[in-house]
């Protein structure tokens, strides 16, 4: 036992830096477990590109393939169909020139998409991840107005045949369209673009 | 004295000598002095316990024949339903006694509204109760995904995805949780962990602080009366019995009747009719079809609600933003109430007519909130939802007004029958 008295300061400085230090260690030791919640090696590696024959694809006609675990659909539009989506009358659409959306520079345009008879999106509701259902005629979920499009039975968010967002429904922003390109006129390679990977 | 009392009696002075046994006996059932005047609505706590008793021993049992792989885990879940000696009664019991849990909590938390029982001084013992609560989601939202049935995967899918929106970092946070892009076999293999490990640890612990910190300050009871005011002359509360022998047996009978309830719906009716196991769930998941309908189990309807009345984007956020936002707070809410709430008494006998109102009207949007929860969404019953979603909120946002100006009556000194 020391005789001099106890010196407080020196006592609060020993505990200050020793929760200084020790709470750096707890922290850095926490790095490995949080990172570990992150998707592996092998989650990452099944992202690969995923080549897709639309040839058997028939007008009107959607295909629902999966990539990235996710369904991505490719829709054969019909002439109908697009006319519908240059505007006009249509429905208020809370994003029409898909300035707040996801999607590959050579689908911002009135079809989303590269050829205007092949929409292809991601199956995914902008909203919370359901996968919105293909309703290319009215029913009860969309109303009489209805001209087409996908209906989300989850919170009732609506998209046109181009995937666009009506306005007033839970969902922010249009559908999203991944990367792709056409291999030939009946192969189409999703998950890569001419721009380059995604 | 006999041999073996008297063998007894040495065992259990041995034992007191190294561990604090009498003295735990005493400050929890012994001599733990509860107001003589518990009605009905104080059955549920114990009910409560019963129930995270059943739902451990069956998840336990469970644990045994299920597993948490994508491609094996429905088909285990009904192995376990069909070829497992006893599997159906033991699934059947856990999946009923996660909605009776939800049962006897809401009706826990109605009798804290009712009687005050969050008001000074068990403010402590409601927030570790809303913990509790919160907890409980958490580990019945993990477990819904564990069967892998369609319910499961798109119910799993839409609360990761609430994470998403969250500014800048929502994806990356709901990438976090998943482990993955979409739910998948990380994902499950997760859930299964925090489902069996860390939130019934988390839980119990909880449980018990709960219960230390109730009995620190004594319970509260229907007349809002302290009973630890009036003493007699050993200073034990005159309105206070011991809470063994008089509330475990009075208890014991409340909880065989629980169990005939349970029964009943364990053996005639366990998936009561879609509400406790819904019919989307006997189909395993898949990740490309979204089932046509999908709607939580009842008891997250009243927040899914709130978070489907959020259709309009202002101040610059958008709507799903204002979802998530909105659906936190309606949970979350209930921790303020100690502090919200102004009125001088706190049992409903003493309160008057403004906010017997407020809380009947609370109820039925709860109510409300729920039974729109479990249908599809139309514009009118958004309308409705949207209606009953602002009531719900103006009931705490009102609270320190209407409980100031409420006329409340004399409360007595004593506790009344």
């Amino acid at each position: 036992m020391s005789e001099t008295a106890v010196d407080l300061d020196r006592r609060r400085f020993l505990t200050g830096t020793a929760v200084v230090i020790g709470g750096i260690g707890a922290a850095t030791a926490a790095v490995p477990f949080i990172a570990s919640f992150q998707p592996s090696a092998r989650a990452k590696a099944i992202g690969a590109p995923v080549e897709v024959d639309i040839s058997t694809i028939e007008v009107g006609q959607r295909v629902t393939y999966k990539w990235r675990g996710k369904p991505v659909w490719v829709l054969r539009r019909t002439p109908e169909q697009l006319d519908a989506l240059k505007g006009g009358n249509g429905p208020v659409l809370g994003d029409p020139d898909s300035v707040k959306s996801e999607q590959p520079a050579f689908a911002v345009n009135a079809w989303r998409s590269l050829k205007p008879e092949y929409l292809v999106l991601v199956g995914v509701c902008t909203h919370l991840g359901c996968s919105p259902s293909f309703r290319p005629l009215p029913d009860a979920d969309t109303g009489a107005d209805w001209k087409g499009g996908f209906f989300c039975p989850c919170h009732g968010s609506k998209f046109d045949l181009a995937g666009r967002v009506f306005a007033g429904v839970p969902a922010p922003t249009n559908l999203v369209v991944p990367p792709y390109k056409f291999l030939s006129d009946t192969r189409i390679l999703i998950g890569e673009s001419d721009g380059g990977k995604s | 004295m006999s041999f073996i009392t008297k063998g007894l009696t040495g065992l259990r002075d041995w034992v007191d000598d190294r561990f604090p046994l009498m003295t735990l006996w005493n400050d929890h059932m012994g001599a733990y002095y509860a107001p003589k005047n518990f009605n009905f609505w104080y059955y549920f706590g114990v009910l409560s316990l019963v129930v995270l008793v059943i739902q451990i021993v069956t998840g336990i049992w469970l644990v045994m024949n299920y597993k948490p792989d994508a491609t094996l885990a429905f088909a285990s879940v009904e192995y376990i339903m069909r070829d497992v000696n006893w599997g159906w009664l033991i699934r059947y019991m856990h999946s009923t006694g996660a909605s009776f849990f939800f049962i006897v909590v809401y009706m826990h938390m109605f009798r804290g509204l009712l009687y005050g029982s969050f008001k000074q001084p068990r403010e402590l013992i409601w927030i570790l109760g809303m913990f509790i609560y919160l907890s409980l989601m958490a580990e019945a939202f993990f477990g819904y995904l564990l069967p892998w049935g369609q319910m499961s995967f798109w119910g799993a899918q839409v609360i990761t995805s609430l994470f998403g929106a969250v500014p800048v970092v929502g994806e990356q946070l709901a990438e976090l949780i998943r482990g993955d892009y979409v739910i998948s076999d990380i994902t499950l293999n997760r859930f299964f962990s925090f489902h069996v490990i860390a939130l019934p640890f988390a839980i119990a612990g909880l449980v018990v602080l709960h219960i230390i910190a109730l009995h620190e300050v004594g319970s509260n009871n229907p007349d809002g009366v302290e009973i630890k005011k009036l003493k007699d002359k050993d200073g034990k509360p005159l309105d206070g019995i011991p809470f063994h022998p008089y509330y475990t047996v009075k208890d014991s009978v409340g909880v065989v009747v629980f169990l005939m309830f349970f029964a009943s719906v364990v053996f005639f009716a366990p998936e009561m009719g879609g509400y406790f196991l819904e019919a989307n769930n006997f189909i395993p998941a898949d990740p490309m079809k979204t089932p046509l309908h999908i709607a939580p189990v009842w008891y997250f309807t009243p927040f899914y609600s709130i978070l489907r009345a959020n259709t309009y984007p202002f101040f610059g956020v958008d709507a799903k933003l204002w979802g998530v936002i909105f659906m936190g707070l309606g949970t979350m809410v209930f921790f303020l109430l100690p502090w919200l709430d102004r009125s001088p008494v706190k049992s409903i006998r003493y309160r008057g007519g403004i906010y017997k109102s407020a809380l009947a009207i609370f109820v039925v949007a709860f109510v409300v909130l729920g039974y729109l929860g479990i249908l599809p969404p139309t514009p009118g019953r958004t309308l409705t939802a949207q209606i009953f979603t602002v009531v719900y909120f103006l009931f705490f946002a009102l609270m320190p007004l209407y409980t100031k100006w409420d006329k409340t009556k004399p409360v007595p000194e004593r506790v009344t029958h």
